[in-house]
This record gives structure tokens, sequence and C-alpha cells, in this order.
């Protein structure tokens, strides 16, 4: 039994990679054709079919693979096939610590829906997240190119500056619901205020939603953020990469981009949490129960256990496309900040926010108990 | 359903996606060599410089910042979790340290550590 739970678990992993990676560049090229007004990749076709495009993810890989992946001369071989490996492999990790749904019961024994049921999920996080940097900079360093040099600090300074920023306005969701563990923070936001309103980060904690959302899009270095890889000035740190290890950061860019608007969910949108929905089955609020009396006993429409871990997994997918279509609106929607602007943005106006944020959250909880 | 053996199977499950990477792209890649091809880019033109000459000291500043502020963080979690058992101590010393902080923030600010130009 075990076993299987195992392969389920990796599985999804797998499936998350090579599935999802791929088609976020798709979903990406025709947001931006719809958004622009072209018609966008639709090139690629397979026996004349062309599925709106949806091969040219699969042609990307396929070329990547076979691409040559050269080491330019002078650069430092070991750190440079290294470095684009470090940047993937920590970014696959931050999917461990994910809960994807709520714990399934199957006869008596209770199953997470996470790959790694750990108690110190954002720690695990950070932890991850701040490992990304090594690939950069390393990258940039062993190119032995003036460009990737100089993408690869200012990518570094950039990640750990807004990492100062993430850490700090976290502290506030910390405060409020008690616990670094990512499943309790998504148990706790299925309460509801007043009755009707569900306790979701992002009314509890909207300054820190803000703050959390921006240095997201800003760890993961894409426009309006992207002066690491502004093509009209600098390359980017990967500038000598070719094949797999260009592919590599490449991929690495998308699959932070998941890893971000899954925690903006976990923390801020509820996480799997339906509004309503509990592990019984649907509580309706207010005046529901007089109107439909057959069909709800004392307020609750009766669900199974396995249908609401279904629900909830697909409220989550939905949840964490929804935040992605929205950082890849303001990809589309802003141009590039100056280097200057990114950093005054992060430790000017960020960083002393999320410590306001922090020190009104205590004093209020502080006063409500 | 021990965390740390999940997480060993994961690491180990991340790090051969990486070698299958790295794997297929050898297998399937085209292999050639030649003077030009080897030169870093820079632009087209022969590099004039080596990389690795002087980087703003800007850089090195803003990284010792996130040294202090980064270590600074990591006290703020624990408190963070405990905060409904410590009462009013904890908050008050945590004001304490949150305005030292700031201090901090304020005196690297006023000198300039936060300035590009």
């Amino acid at each position: 039994m075990i076993w299987i739970v195992y392969i389920a678990k990796f599985a999804f992993f797998l499936f998350a990679l090579a599935v999802l990676a791929p088609l976020l560049t798709w979903v990406e090229r025709k947001q931006s054709a719809v958004m622009q007004d072209r018609i966008g990749a639709n090139r690629a076709s397979i026996f004349g079919m062309r599925a709106l495009g949806l091969f040219h993810a699969l042609a990307d890989v396929l070329k990547l693979f076979t691409k040559e992946f050269f080491i330019p001369r002078g650069a430092q071989k070991l750190i440079f096939l290294l470095a684009p490996c470090i940047s993937i492999f920590f970014a696959l990790l931050g999917f461990a610590v994910i809960p994807h749904a709520d714990s399934l019961i199957v006869a008596g024994q209770s199953y997470a829906m996470q790959i790694v049921a750990a108690d110190v999920g954002i720690l695990f996080f950070f932890a991850v997240l701040s490992m990304a940097v090594y690939g950069v900079i390393l990258g940039g360093w062993a190119s032995n190119n003036n460009y990737a040099v100089l993408g690869g600090m200012r990518a570094s300074a950039q990640m750990i500056s807004y990492e100062v920023a993430l850490g700090v306005s976290l502290i506030g969701v910390i405060l409020v619901y008690g616990s670094v563990d990512l499943l309790e923070i998504s148990r706790a936001q299925s309460e509801l205020w007043f009755g009707f309103l569900p306790q979701w980060g992002i009314f509890v904690q909207p300054l820190a939603f803000f703050i959390f959302m921006t240095a997201g899009i800003a760890e993961t270095k894409r426009i309006p953020f992207d002066a690491p890889e502004g093509e009209s000035e600098i390359v980017g740190y990967f500038i000598e990469y070719g094949g797999m290890g260009f592919g590599m950061y490449f991929l690495t860019d998308f699959i932070e981009t998941i890893l971000i608007a899954s925690m903006t969910v976990i923390f801020f949108l509820g996480g799997f949490q339906i509004p309503y929905l509990q592990a019984d089955g649907l509580h309706i609020p207010g005046l529901m129960p007089l109107l439909f009396p057959d069909t709800v006993v004392l307020g609750v429409f009766q669900l199974n256990n396995l249908i609401v871990t279904l629900l909830q997994f697909a409220a989550f997918i939905f949840k964490v496309a929804v935040v992605i279509f929205l950082m890849m609106t303001i990809r589309w929607t802003l141009p590039r900040f100056r280097y200057d602007q990114i950093m005054n943005l992060g430790w000017k106006m960020l960083l002393p926010l999320s410590l306001v944020n922090i020190i009104v959250t205590a004093v209020v909880l502080y006063w409500l108990r | 359903m021990n965390p740390l053996i999940d997480t060993l199977i994961l690491v180990a499950v991340a790090a051969a996606v990486v070698l299958v990477f790295w794997g297929v792209n050898f297998l399937l890649g085209p292999r050639s060599s030649g003077v030009v091809k080897e030169t870093p880019f820079e632009t087209g033109q022969v590099p004039l410089t080596p990389p690795g000459h002087r980087l703003t000291v800007r850089f090195y500043l803003i990284a010792i910042l996130f040294v202090v502020f980064d270590v600074e963080l990591i006290f703020l979690f624990p408190w963070a979790v405990v905060f409904n058992k410590l009462g009013l101590f904890g908050l008050i010393e945590m004001l304490a340290f949150i305005g030292v902080l700031f201090i901090g923030l304020f005196y690297a600010w006023k000198r300039g550590a936060l300035e590009w130009e």
C-alpha cells in the first residue's frame, strides 16, 4: 500500500515537471500574442495538426535536447556544468512541501496530499529558494564572460534583496496562523469571519499579500524585474549556455513561477480551501438551509471525503492557474524597471513596509486576544 | 511516512531528473569546436578584458546588508510561531528588536548604502 502512495506522489511530481512547465511556455506565448494582437505560436504541427500551437512546447523541449552543450574557453568546467543543475534541482525540491489538498482518509488511514509531510514547510521553502541564488551566480561566474558575470551579480543582488522582503512579509502570516506548517496554515483558512467571509490570508494580511506577490515576481527574475537578463543590455548569466544547460535555467524560471504562485495561494488565497466546504461536506451559511430544508441537514450538504479531497485538489490547481495568469499579465503589461528602481523598491519600500506590517499585526493580535 | 525518508527520495528523484537532462543532451547533441566558437560572446568582437576585474562595491554592500537582515529574519520566525504564548513580554521584546532593525536600516539608508547613482 505504501508503495502505491509513493508511486502516486512521484508520478504526480514528474507529471508536474514534464507537463506543466512546457505547458506554461505555451500559455505565456499565447497570452502575449492575445495581448499584443498577434496570432502567436501556431506553426509547429504533427501530421498537419496544429492544436493551437501546443506542439511548440514539445518542439522546444526536443530542440533543447538535440542542441550542443559546449563549454567556452577559460570557463571553470565543473562549476559551469554544475550551476544549471543546482538551479533546477532546488527549484524542484520546492514542490515537496506544497499541500495539494487536505489529508485523504481511506479505511481509517490518513494520507497527506504532500510529497513530504513536514511541519516546517515555510522554512524548507525558504531554504530551497535561497539556494537558487547559487545556481545563478555560479553559472555567471564560471562562464568567463563579462556579461555573464555582470548578469550573475545583478541577479544574485536582486534575489537576496527581495528574499528579505519576502521573508519579512510572511512573518505577519505566521503570526496570524501561529504555525510554519503549510498544511496547518491552509486548514486555518477554512474558518469564517462574521459567518460568511473566509479567513483567507488576503483578507487578514492584505499588505503582506502585495509585498509577497511583488517580491515573489522579483525572485523569479521575470519582467518587470528582469534586469539580470535584459536582452538589450546584458544578455544574462546564462549567456554561454547552450542546449539543456540553457534549458535547465529556462525551466527553472517556469518552475519557480509555479512555486511562487503555489505559495501565494497557500498563504493568501486559502490554499486548497473552497469557501464553506469542510471535511464532511458543504456548510452553507445564512438563509440557505431554510430555503432547501430537504437536501441540507443542519446546514451541511454531506459529501464523501474522497469527493471533498478531489474538489480541494481541483480548487488548488485552479487558484494556482489564476495566480500564474495574473503574474503573466503583469509580465506583458509593465516595461522593465531600471536596476536602481528595482533595488530602491526592495530596500526602501517593501522592507520597511513589511516591518511595519509585522508591528501592526503583532499589536492588533495582542489587543484582540 | 517519515518526512526525512520522503525528502531523501525526492532528492534522489530530482537528481535523477537532472542527470537525465544532462545524459540525453550529451547523447543527442552534436559536438564541434573551433577557436572562434570557444571565444566568450561579447557582442561579436574579441573580448577586450577578461571578466572578474572590478565590480561596483554596491554588490558587496547589498550582500552584507542581506546577511544582517536575513539573520534577523531567522530570529523572527520562532517568535512569530509562539507569539500567543509569550504575551506582553514577547510583544515588547520584539518591538524593541524590530526597532533596532529599523534604526539599522535607516542608518544604512542615510549613509548611502542603498543608493544606486
